[in-house]
């Protein structure tokens, strides 16, 4: 079972286009989300264990996410992405740059 | 019979991936448990055989990624480079496959054969996932094995994909190359190169690797590559300017655009038909009993519940074996008393040895109770909504949301033991957190300290003794808090932990799984902890006994008792008295000579001139040579403080759980003004964990830091015992 990467490499695009969707888009922190709102991140500025953290659990640009709870203070805020659910608090979200849906 | 060949394969997964239930699957109840170097997860290894081959298993530490910012990933990666294992198995939970290969790939970057096993498929159909293994295997170009864990589905096929790769002759590694784009592969092109030339740690590490490391500003490698030649400086340099350039053109780190290159390079195979689903965000069942569960109101709500129940469960269920552990070393002890002559020995054997030990194996079934019950919540997934619900408020004294149950644990709920609360911590994944909660945790209020509290607000505050223990315990928690938030202040200071942390499906945990963790953790208890414990007991009671009264003072107590007798003599014969009677009053006089005999030896010993000679310090903080005694024997168990002070007092035995006799004693002293009083309670409360706390507190984290919380909660206690009965002195 012999692959050739090199043929991988041309899918290997670093942003898939945008997908067509409905509603308005804007361009928002992850905070400022509500709950059920759906999105996708633009940016990411943490860098160091934050960055980290935040990129070994798949939140790079271009995936799609849905804001699915906020903790009974509001904060930390539970997140859907690429099959599963994760927390972040609020100041790490503030990093993060979204084009959300309206 | 021949010699089974060996081949050993290390099993790696993200957190919650089922790799444990997997590994507990294969090997059965036997495994070898060691530490990792600098954690507190355990070292599992275990066999399977297979065809004449003895495949041996080791349990990696369950990490996200393979970068170095906890110790977890550096020993996971110090495993496959240092012990060159023959291959991986690297469990993913596959329906968030895309996640889990980011950590398959970078096992692949090293180039060590793996074996991918798809977890939990049985949880795909329900889900809406569709998946091509064989698809993916070809794409991967790695065997990849389709599993349900849980009930120990594909794991002969993936110890049959283990006998596959060991019975190839060509061991080389192949490590992958992954493109990192047109701004990183030419730089990483040139980095690899003069890492070749140089033979620049490339005994250890393959060059293309070590060149990425250095793109993902990986502290491990770097550190290392100092330290292996002046190219670590020169490689630096080069990614310090790669940094720059793309900071200034595409607003990003180097180490950021490995990662969206990794991805992308998944992305790229999963998009090739690997995999097909309905809505990657669409929610799961677990995020529909959310909905529930962290609920703004019905949330707290549960959880208190939750708590409460496990610490009513841990400490009413666990009560009776507890009870029948101490009624078996009481009548071991008294089959001592009654076997062993008066004396020395017997002292040794009954006091010393027994009561020690009785003390540490009576803590057995708490244990046993909690960390079954602690392992379920965690297994389940329950921990994390816990964590996540309280972090808003922990975090403010620089704790985490998980810390909650720890306290708890330990006497949150009054009547709690700090052991089984320190041994909670192991859940908690933020190192500073940690070490912050096993410093607080004991001030709660333990079942020990309780008998200790009741003999005190018993004599002090007779009429309002519920309402005063009420108080104690919003002071614990208040103190436990505020000294956190000092620590991470200062010898713990630092931002935060990022919070960022997957809530887990709920999944109900397997009952061998949740045997096989409790029994662990029990066994190395027992074990390791018990020879300290034994140890320090020993000590104790050296310290308590030692040295004896002279001779002289002895035989004074001796004429005392022969001037009762004679006394009791002729009353009996002046006053026409029964025998009955005159062997009560002969009783009553001898034990009223015991006692005082008791007391001065008491005052004899290394402990009783310890306790005197730091009077001049504790009368700062209000409390006579008694309570110091008393405060020194209770570091062995703070049950001891109650019989201690009794002793110290003169009053012959008194049980702790009915200590009104103390109580009044006490209450008729004049030394005890209500400062004393206060300033005695908080003592009590902070002064340091018992001892098998603190073995406990150094089996969590190291030994220095349970000195550490040791002689600081000693400090802390005493510092604010002596402001509170100065100031409060002052006033009254």
């Amino acid at each position: 079972m012999e692959v050739e990467y090199s043929d991988l490499r041309i899918h290997n695009a670093k942003h898939q286009p945008p997908k067509e969707r409905r509603g308005v888009i804007m361009v928002l922190p992850l905070r400022k989300m509500h709950v059920n709102q759906k999105g996708r991140i633009k940016a990411v500025t943490a860098n160091g264990e934050l960055g980290r953290r935040l990129r070994d659990m798949g939140l790079v640009p271009g995936t799609d996410f849905v804001i699915i709870g906020r903790a009974p203070l509001y904060d930390p805020v539970a997140i859907r992405l690429k099959g599963f659910t994760m927390t972040l608090r609020n100041k790490e979200a503030d990093y993060i740059t979204v084009d959300a849906e309206k | 019979m021949t010699i089974a060949k060996q081949i050993t394969v290390a099993v790696a997964g993200q957190p919650n991936c089922g790799k444990s239930t997997m590994f507990n699957a294969i090997t059965g109840a036997a495994a070898r448990v060691g530490n990792y170097p600098g954690i507190t997860v355990d070292r599992l290894e275990g066999h399977y055989l297979l065809n004449g081959y003895d495949i041996k298993l080791i349990d990696l530490p369950g990490t996200y990624s393979l970068t170095s910012y906890s110790p977890e990933e550096v020993v996971a990666r110090d495993v496959i480079i240092d012990e060159r294992p023959d291959a991986v198995i690297d469990m993913v939970d596959t329906s968030a496959l895309e996640r889990s290969l980011y950590l398959a790939v970078q096992f692949m970057e090293i180039g060590v054969p793996i074996i991918l096993g798809l977890n939990m498929m049985d949880e795909l159909r329900r889900k809406g996932i569709r998946i091509d293994s064989a698809k993916l295997s070809r794409l991967l170009g790695i065997p990849v094995v389709e599993c349900t864990a849980r009930i120990g589905l594909g794991k002969r096929e993936l110890m049959e994909a283990v006998v596959k790769i060991g019975e190839k002759s060509d061991r080389t590694w192949n490590p992958i190359d992954i493109s990192y784009g047109h701004d990183l592969d030419p730089v990483l092109h040139e980095m690899t190169q003069k890492i070749e030339a140089a033979r620049f740690m490339t005994d250890r590490y393959p060059a293309r690797w070590i060149a990425v490391k250095y793109l993902e500003d990986d502290e491990n490698i770097i550190e290392h590559g100092r330290r292996a030649g002046a190219l670590g400086q020169e490689l630096e340099a080069m990614v310090k300017k790669l940094g720059e350039h793309t900071e200034k053109t595409l607003n990003t780190y180097p180490e950021a655009i490995v990662a969206d290159y990794r991805y992308g390079f998944i992305n790229s195979l999963l998009k090739q038909g690997a995999i097909t689903r309905e809505d990657d965000l669409r929610f799961d069942i677990s995020d529909k009993i959310d909905l529930v569960v962290t609920h703004r109101l019905l949330g707290p709500v549960i959880m208190l519940g939750v708590l409460w129940l496990m610490f009513y469960v841990t400490f009413t269920l666990g009560a009776y074996p507890q009870g029948w552990i101490e009624s078996g070393f009481n009548f071991l002890g008294a089959l001592a008393a009654s076997q062993i002559p008066e004396g020395l020995l017997q002292s040794l054997v009954t006091k010393g040895i027994l009561d020690g030990v009785g003390a540490v194996l009576s803590f057995t079934p708490l244990i046993l109770i909690m960390f079954a019950m602690l392992v379920f919540l965690e297994d389940l997934g329950y921990m994390a909504r816990t964590a996540y619900m309280l972090d808003r408020v922990f975090r403010v004294f620089g704790l985490h949301g998980a810390s909650v149950m720890s306290f708890i644990m330990s006497g949150g709920i009054p009547g709690g033991c700090a052991v089984p609360g320190v041994m909670c911590t192991r859940t908690l994944r933020s190192p500073k957190e940690r070490l912050a909660t096993l410093f607080t945790a004991p001030f709660m209020v333990c079942g020990a300290k309780t008998t200790a509290y009741i003999m005190l607000t018993a004599a002090f505050f007779a009429r309002s003794a519920a309402f005063a223990m009420f108080v104690i315990v919003l002071v614990a928690w208040s103190l436990a808090l505020i000294a956190a938030r000092i620590l991470r202040w200062t010898v713990i200071k630092g931002p935060s932990t990022p919070f960022v942390m997957e809530l887990p499906p709920y999944r109900l945990p397997t009952l061998r799984g949740i045997a096989i963790h409790t029994w662990e953790r029990l066994r190395q208890f027992v074990t390791k902890a018990a020879t300290v414990i034994f140890g320090i007991s020993v000590i104790m009671w050296l310290l308590m006994t030692f040295p004896q009264l002279p001779e002289n003072r002895i035989h004074f107590f001796d004429k005392q008792r022969e001037a009762v007798r004679q006394e009791v003599d002729i009353r009996a014969s002046a006053e026409n008295l029964s025998a009955q009677t005159s062997a009560a009053i002969l009783d009553k006089g001898l034990r009223e000579i015991d006692s005082r005999q008791n007391e001065t030896a008491l005052k004899y010993s290394i402990a009783g001139r310890v306790g005197v000679g730091l009077e001049p310090l504790s009368k700062l903080a209000g409390f006579p040579w008694q309570v110091n005694i008393a405060l020194l024997g209770a570091f062995a168990a703070k049950e001891v403080f109650v019989s201690t002070m009794a002793t110290a007092y003169a009053m012959g035995t008194v049980d702790p759980k009915h200590s009104s006799s103390l109580s009044e004693r006490l209450a008729r002293d004049p030394a005890y003004t209500t400062p004393a009083i206060v300033s005695l309670l908080l003592f009590i409360l902070l002064y340091a964990p018992c001892m098998v706390t603190v073995v406990a507190i150094g089996r969590e984290s190291n030994w220095r830091w349970a000195l550490f919380v040791l002689f600081g909660s000693i400090t802390f206690a005493y510092t604010l015992s002596v402001i509170v009965y100065q100031i409060g002195s002052a006033f009254v």
